[in-house]
């Protein structure tokens, strides 16, 4: 993003939504443990809000929504590596995985 | 003779970005890759491992995690904020929101001298379990990230804004570069809470 093409009041207003829906997302992070869910089902919804918030972060306080091409590939580039990584151990790990308890 | 870096404020007509955007961004997957290696580290470990503990079993205190987490939050929007004060061209603003953010840092570095004073303190070390060696390992490099944004961030507080009477649109970038760096670190730690604190 272009210092000189900011909307700097819509973008300071969108930095406060996006910081209330952080704190939001913590605490429904905290509470959803409370509720004693199996394993699995504890994992894939804590991982999904933290994505939701990670995914917040990124695009608007790090500005990935308005970049350059050039940025996009560069991380897509990154999580495809990033998913390689955590895939292949869990592809070994295969037969030891029990989420079920 | 001086000779001066090519495209710290104005962008390259081949990526339309200036180089100052393009390396903090490699650097950023750069660290995609670091703390990708430790989460796969973490996930091979604990489906691996016969004797698997939660953090609540070595007393992790989710109060404090969840403190150092609005902590961490707060000070990535006084971050941007400081960004925001510049394009304003307000500089007392901008030394207002990047001291926050340092001050930000610096108390989530305390929370976490005390988490880890407390676990020295009933014989937890990293060789103790393999949890342990987990999250000593994962929440240090993210402690030694800290530190180095908060070291970064308090010289562009500090003595490195001297660069706003000479250079304004140059040092807007830096601060710019570092707050992704700042954003990355909270980043990390939004996946990182949960993780070790609550699963």
């Amino acid at each position: 993003m272009s210092h000189h093409d900011i909307d700097i009041d819509k973008t300071v207003r969108t930095y406060m939504m996006v910081f209330a829906a952080l704190i939001v997302g913590t605490i429904l992070t905290v509470g959803a443990s409370y509720i004693h869910l199996p394993t699995g089902p504890a994992i894939a919804l804590a991982l999904l809000i933290a994505s939701a918030k990670g995914s917040l972060v990124v695009l608007f306080f790090m500005h990935l929504i308005d970049e350059k091409k050039f940025i996009y590939w560069l991380m897509g580039l990154a999580v495809v590596f990033f998913i390689f990584e955590l895939t292949v151990p869990l592809i070994t790990e295969m037969n030891n995985i029990d989420l079920g308890s | 003779m001086s000779m001066a870096i090519p495209y710290t404020v104005e962008p390259r007509p081949d990526t339309g970005l200036n180089n100052v955007k393009i390396g903090i961004w490699l650097f950023l997957a750069s660290e995609v890759m670091l703390f990708g290696g430790l989460f796969a580290g973490y996930i091979i470990l604990r489906v691996g491992s016969t004797d698997w503990q939660p953090g609540s079993a070595f007393g992790l205190s989710v109060p404090l995690a969840f403190t150092n987490t609005l902590v961490l939050i707060t000070s990535s929007v006084t971050m941007v904020m400081a960004w925001a004060s510049l394009i304003r061209k307000d500089f007392s603003k901008y030394r207002l929101y990047m001291g926050i953010t340092v001050l930000c840092g610096l108390g989530f570095m305390v929370i976490k001298y005390i988490e880890y004073t407390s676990k020295f303190s009933h014989g937890y070390y990293p060789s103790t379990h393999i949890f342990l060696a987990l999250y000593f390992t994962l929440t240090g490099l993210h402690g030694i990230h800290v530190i180095a944004g908060m070291g970064y961030n308090a010289y562009l507080w500090g003595p490195g804004a001297k660069m706003w009477e000479t250079a304004p649109e140059q040092f807007t970038n830096r601060v710019e570069a570092s707050g992704l760096f700042w954003h990355f670190v909270d980043l990390v730690w939004i996946f990182l809470f949960p993780v070790l604190y609550l699963l």
